[in-house]
C-alpha cells in the first residue's frame, strides 16, 4: 500500500491511468475531517477496498501494475521505506552509513525479524534479492538501478553493504521491499514458476489467506509482525473493473475505501448516507499531465514560441474543466509541497496578448486574414497526439485547441490506442506535440527524461531536450547525498525548465479516497493516508466483520 | 454416417491450422508486443532489461521460429505459458475463468429459448395484431438498449433502492461463513442480474428467428392440406407447423455453441464477473500472445465442432436430409 513503486511505472495506458486514478500515493494532507480518537484502538474488523485490477504476480520484481505493488507491499517490507514527510528511513535497516567518497552503503539490519514461516530474515536475504533482480534470468523490468553497483556483500547476518560504481544518491530508495526475497524459499528455483508468485511468504504486516482470480484477495494480519501486529485483521482486495458499479457498492456499504473521481467527490457524495458514514481525503497525487513539443520539429525550436503557447493556455480554466478544480496547476517536474519543488520559477499566467506579441517577434503573422499565423507561407497547425481511453487527457486537448485558435494557432487532435501510440508514434518520434503524463518519483531523480543522452530509441527523453547546464545539474543531484545540495540542482533545474517551457506543464491532480468512518487514526500527511495502515483501527463497538480463524 | 463424421474431423485439422497461422500473424502485426506493453515508459527500464524480457518470453527469435514453437507444443495439447507478468499458464488462466462463463451463457441461452421461442410462434400467428407489435417493441428494446445503462439503473433499483439483490461480483463477503442453503441462495441472487440481463438483450435474435420461420411455414402448401383435411387450427399450428419451425432453431443452436465461452468485456466489468471475456481483452490489450492464441485455439475448435454438431442434428431431426 506504501506506493513507493508505483512511482516506477507510468500512469499511460487505460490500465496505468484508471489505476493511478485510485492510487494511494499522495501530498500533504488537506483532511476534509477529523481524524478523531474516541475510543482506545483495538484489534478486529476488516477492510474492504475496490480496485479496478487485480494484480497479476506477488513477487514485485516480476511485476508491472500497481495492483500488484499494493498487495506485495502489505506483505513484504524492505530495508528503506518513505515516512510520512517523504524523508527515507528504516525499515528492515535501523540504520545505515554512507562512505566519506558517497559510494557505499553499509546497511545495518534489525534483528529478530522473520518470515512468516518462522525463519530469519537477514543480510543473506538482501543478498539473494539482489541477485536474482540482476541475474540475467529474472523477467524484471527494475533492474536499472541495481545494475549501477559494482559490489554488494554480506558482511555478517545483519550487515549488508553496498558500493556502486559511481556516487548514485537514488539508489538508496531502490532497496525497499521489492529487493528482499525469502532466500531458504527460493534458492535454487525458477522465480517466475514458484509458488510465491501466487501466495507470498513475507516478513511484512499482511499475510495472503486467499486470491480467487478477477474476485478478490484476502490479507489477514501478521501477528508476528516485527513493528507490532495490526490492528485491522483483515484487508480485502475487491476486484470491480467498472467504476460506476464500484461507487454503487460503495454506497451500499459493501466496500469501504476507494478513490473518487472529481463528479463523484464534488457531487455524487453529498447524501446524507455519505456523510454519516464516510470520510473523504484529499491530497495532491504524485503525478502531473503536460503538454510535450517534439523539439526536432522546426516549428518549435525557438523558445520564445513555445512560451507564447504556454501564455496562451489557460491552465486554470482546464484544471477547473477537467478536474473540477481538483488539482493544482503545474510548474515544473515535482509536486507543490515537496522539498524539490521550486515554488518561485517563472510562471506563465494566462496571457493572450503577451503569447500574441511573441509570436509576433519570431515572425509569425496573419497575412493573410484567414485567422491562422504564417511564416514563410506555412500556417502554423501541427497536431497533438494522445492516448485513447483517457477522457481527461482529451478534453484537456479539446480546451487547448480551443486557446491556440484565439491566438491564431490551428491545432488537430489524433487519439490513438495504447500500443500504437507508443510504439508507432512516441518511440519513433513520428510526432509534433502530445499530451502525456508522468509519475512523479519520491526521489527528485530526472535523468531519463531530461538528459540529453537519454533521447534515443525507446528512451524517455522523447521530446529530445538538449540542455547542457540542465545535463550537469542532473549528475550534480545524483552524485551526492546532501540534501541540500540535491536542492540546489533541482531548484536550478526547473528554473531552467520553466524558461525553456519544452513542456507546458499543465496540472497535478488531487487524489481523493474515500474511506469509511469506523475506522480511525488516519493520519493525512505528505506522504498521503496509508503509510501507517497498520496503525488505523476501529473500535470494539464499531467493528463490522470478524474473521474467524 | 461414422465415416461422414471421421472425415469432418480430420477435415477440421488443417482448417486449424490455417485459422491459427492468420491469427498468429495478426496478433503479431498489431503494434507493441508484451514486452513494450510491460515496460514503455518505465523510467527504470533499460535497454538490456527489455532484451532479458525479449529472451524471456522468445521474441527474440524470427516469427517463423515463434510459431513451429508455438504449434510444437500445441500437437501435445500445451497451450504454453502467459506472456502476462504472471506466467502463468494458458490453460489455468482459461479454466478458472471458464466455469462462471458457461454457466451464465447456458443460463441465459436457457431463459432465451424458453421465451423467445414461443414469443416469437405467437408473434407469428397473431401476425400484425398487438401482441406481435408489442413484443416486436418489447425485444428490440432489449437488443438496442445499452447493456452498462440497464444494468446501472436495476443496480441503482434492486441493489441500492430496494436492497433486494447484490450489487456485483458472484458471492458476498461473509460466503464462507453462510450455511450451505443460504450459499446457494447467496450465488443465486448474485447471478439473477447478470443473467436476466444478457437474456433480454438475446431476446430479439431468436424470436424474430422463429417468427420469420413460423411465417414462412404456415404459408407452406402442407398446411393448407392440413386445413383442408379439416383439422382443427390448434392442431394445425401446434402439430404441423410447430415441428417444422423448430428445424432451424437447431442449426442457430449448434452456432450457439461457440458463444457459450464468449463473454462481454462490458457486461463482465460492470457485474464484476471474472469471466473469459475480460481475460481475452486483457490478453489483446497486453499484447497475451499466448493466451490470445489460446483462447483462439479453444474458440475455433468450438466453432468448428459446433457447425458439425449442427449439420449432424439436423439430418437426424428432419428426415428430408439424409448425409451420404
Amino acid at each position: 500500500m506504501k506506493n513507493i513503486f508505483l512511482v516506477f511505472g507510468l500512469l499511460c495506458s487505460i490500465f496505468f491511468v484508471s489505476c493511478e486514478e485510485r492510487s494511494k500515493a499522495p501530498d500533504q494532507g488537506k483532511k476534509e475531517a477529523q481524524t478523531d480518537r474516541v475510543a482506545p484502538p483495538a484489534y478486529g474488523d476488516t477492510i474492504i477496498e475496490g480496485s479496478i485490477g487485480d494484480a497479476s504476480n506477488l513477487i514485485a520484481m516480476l511485476a508491472s501494475d500497481s495492483a500488484s505493488f499494493d498487495i506485495a507491499g502489505l506483505c513484504y517490507n524492505g530495508l528503506v521505506k518513505y515516512d510520512k514527510d517523504l524523508n527515507l528511513v528504516g525499515d528492515l535497516a535501523e540504520s545505515w552509513d554512507i562512505s566519506a567518497d558517497n559510494l557505499t552503503i553499509s546497511f545495518h539490519l534489525r534483528k529478530g525479524v522473520k518470515w512468516q514461516d518462522g525463519v530469519e530474515c537477514t543480510a543473506h536475504d538482501v543478498m539473494f534479492g539482489y541477485q536474482t533482480i540482476i541475474s540475467p534470468n529474472t523477467p524484471t523490468a527494475y533492474a536499472g538501478d541495481f545494475q549501477e553497483v559494482a559490489k554488494a556483500e554480506v558482511i555478517d547476518k545483519y550487515t549488508f553493504r553496498v558500493t556502486y560504481k559511481k556516487p548514485f544518491a537514488p539508489g538508496l530508495a531502490s532497496w525497499g521491499s521489492v529487493v528482499v526475497l525469502p532466500k531458504h524459499i527460493l534458492e535454487g528455483q525458477d522465480i517466475t514458476k514458484s509458488s510465491l508468485t501466487r501466495a507470498p511468504m513475507g516478513n511484512g504486516p499482511y499475510k495472503l489467506k486467499e486470491w480467487k482470480t478477477g474476485e478478490k484477495i484476502e490479507l489477514v494480519s501478521n501477528h508476528d509482525y516485527f513493528e507490532g501486529r495490526p490492528y485491522v485483521d483483515g484487508f480485502v482486495y475487491k476486484i470491480i473493473p467498472d467504476t460506476a458499479t464500484m461507487f454503487l457498492e460503495l454506497q451500499a456499504g459493501n466496500i469501504d475505501f476507494m478513490g473518487l473521481s472529481p463528479l463523484q467527490y464534488l457531487r455524487q457524495t453529498k447524501t446524507k448516507t455519505f456523510q454519516e458514514n464516510f470520510r473523504k481525503y484529499k491530497y495532491l497525487s504524485f503525478t502531473y499531465t503536460y503538454m510535450g513539443f517534439n523539439l526536432l520539429n522546426p516549428l518549435f525550436q525557438d523558445k520564445r514560441v513555445r512560451q507564447a503557447i504556454s501564455y496562451a493556455i489557460n491552465k486554470n480554466e482546464i484544471l477547473e474543466g477537467v478536474l473540477l478544480g481538483l488539482g493544482e496547476v503545474a510548474t515544473g517536474p515535482y509536486k507543490p509541497g515537496t522539498w524539490q519543488y521550486n515554488p518561485e520559477v517563472k510562471a506563465f499566467p494566462f496571457d493572450p496578448e503577451k503569447a500574441k506579441a511573441l509570436l509576433k517577434e519570431t515572425g509569425w503573422a496573419d497575412a493573410d486574414g484567414d485567422g491562422i499565423l504564417e511564416k514563410n507561407g506555412k500556417r502554423f497547425e501541427f497536431t497533438v497526439i494522445l492516448n485513447q481511453g483517457n477522457n481527461e487527457r482529451r478534453k484537456t486537448g479539446e480546451i487547448i485547441q480551443r486557446r491556440l485558435t484565439e491566438v491564431g494557432i490551428k491545432i488537430k487532435i489524433r487519439t490513438l490506442e495504447w500500443a500504437a501510440f507508443i510504439n508507432e508514434y512516441i518511440d519513433k518520434k513520428n510526432f509534433e506535440a502530445t499530451i502525456l503524463g508522468w509519475t512523479i518519483g519520491q526521489d527528485p531523480d530526472v535523468f531519463d527524461i531530461w538528459h540529453s543522452s537519454k533521447t534515443h530509441f525507446k528512451e524517455l527523453n522523447f521530446i529530445s531536450y538538449k540542455n547542457e547546464e540542465v545535463d550537469r545539474l542532473i549528475m550534480e543531484g545524483r552524485h551526492t547525498f546532501d540534501r541540500e545540495k540535491r536542492k540546489q540542482a533541482y531548484y536550478r533545474i526547473q528554473e531552467i525548465l520553466a524558461e525553456d517551457q519544452p513542456y507546458v506543464f499543465l496540472y497535478v491532480p488531487y487524489a481523493l479516497p474515500i474511506i469509511h468512518m469506523r475506522f480511525r487514526g488516519i493520519e493525512p500527511a505528505a506522504a498521503g493516508i496509508t503509510y501507517n495502515f497498520t496503525k488505523w483501527y476501529v473500535t470494539k463497538a464499531e467493528q463490522k466483520y470478524t474473521i474467524q480463524p | 454416417m461414422a465415416t461422414y463424421i471421421l472425415k469432418r474431423l480430420f477435415g477440421m485439422i488443417p482448417l486449424l491450422f490455417g485459422i491459427t497461422i492468420v491469427s498468429f500473424l495478426v496478433i503479431h502485426l498489431a503494434p507493441g508486443s508484451p514486452v513494450t506493453i510491460q515496460t514503455d515508459l518505465n523510467p527504470k527500464m533499460t535497454a538490456e532489461a527489455r532484451e532479458r524480457l525479449l529472451k524471456f518470453y522468445g521474441l527474440d527469435k524470427p516469427l517463423h521460429v515463434q510459431y513451429y514453437n508455438w504449434v510444437k507444443h500445441l500437437v501435445t495439447f500445451d497451450l504454453g505459458r502467459s506472456f502476462a507478468t504472471d506466467n502463468r499458464p494458458v490453460i489455468d488462466k482459461i479454466k478458472e475463468r471458464l466455469p462462471i462463463t458457461i454457466f451464465i451463457n447456458v443460463l441465459s441461452l436457457f431463459l432465451i429459448l424458453m421465451i423467445a421461442i414461443p414469443l416469437g410462434i405467437l408473434s407469428a400467428v397473431y401476425q400484425n395484431s398487438l401482441f406481435d407489435r408489442s413484443t416486436t417493441v418489447f425485444v428490440f428494446i432489449g437488443f438496442a438498449i445499452p447493456t452498462f445503462w440497464l444494468a446501472l439503473l436495476l443496480m441503482i433499483l434492486f441493489g441500492i433502492q430496494l436492497d433486494w439483490l447484490p450489487i456485483s461480483g458472484l458471492k458476498s463477503v461473509n460466503y464462507e461463513y453462510l450455511s450451505a442453503f443460504n450459499q446457494l441462495k447467496d450465488r443465486a441472487a448474485h447471478l439473477l442480474m447478470p443473467v436476466l440481463l444478457s437474456a433480454f438483450g438475446g431476446l430479439a435474435g431468436f424470436s424474430r428467428y422463429s417468427r420469420s420461420n413460423m411465417l414462412e411455414i404456415i404459408r407452406q402448401d402442407y398446411i393448407t392440406t392440413a386445413r383442408a383435411k379439416g383439422l382443427s387450427e390448434s392442431q394445425v399450428i401446434y402439430k404441423h407447423a410447430l415441428r417444422n419451425a423448430f428445424l432451424p432453431i437447431v442449426t442457430i443452436l449448434g452456432l450457439s455453441i461457440p458463444a457459450l465461452i464468449g463473454g462481454s468485456v462490458i457486461f463482465e466489468s460492470i457485474f464484476a464477473i471474472p469471466g473469459l471475456g475480460q481475460l481475452f481483452y486483457n490478453a489483446v490489450m497486453g499484447r497475451d500472445y499466448s493466451l490470445v492464441m489460446g483462447e483462439l485455439v479453444i474458440g475455433a475448435l468450438l466453432t468448428m465442432l459446433g457447425n458439425l454438431l449442427a449439420d449432424i442434428s439436423y439430418a437426424l431431426v428432419d428426415p428430408r436430409i439424409r448425409i451420404k
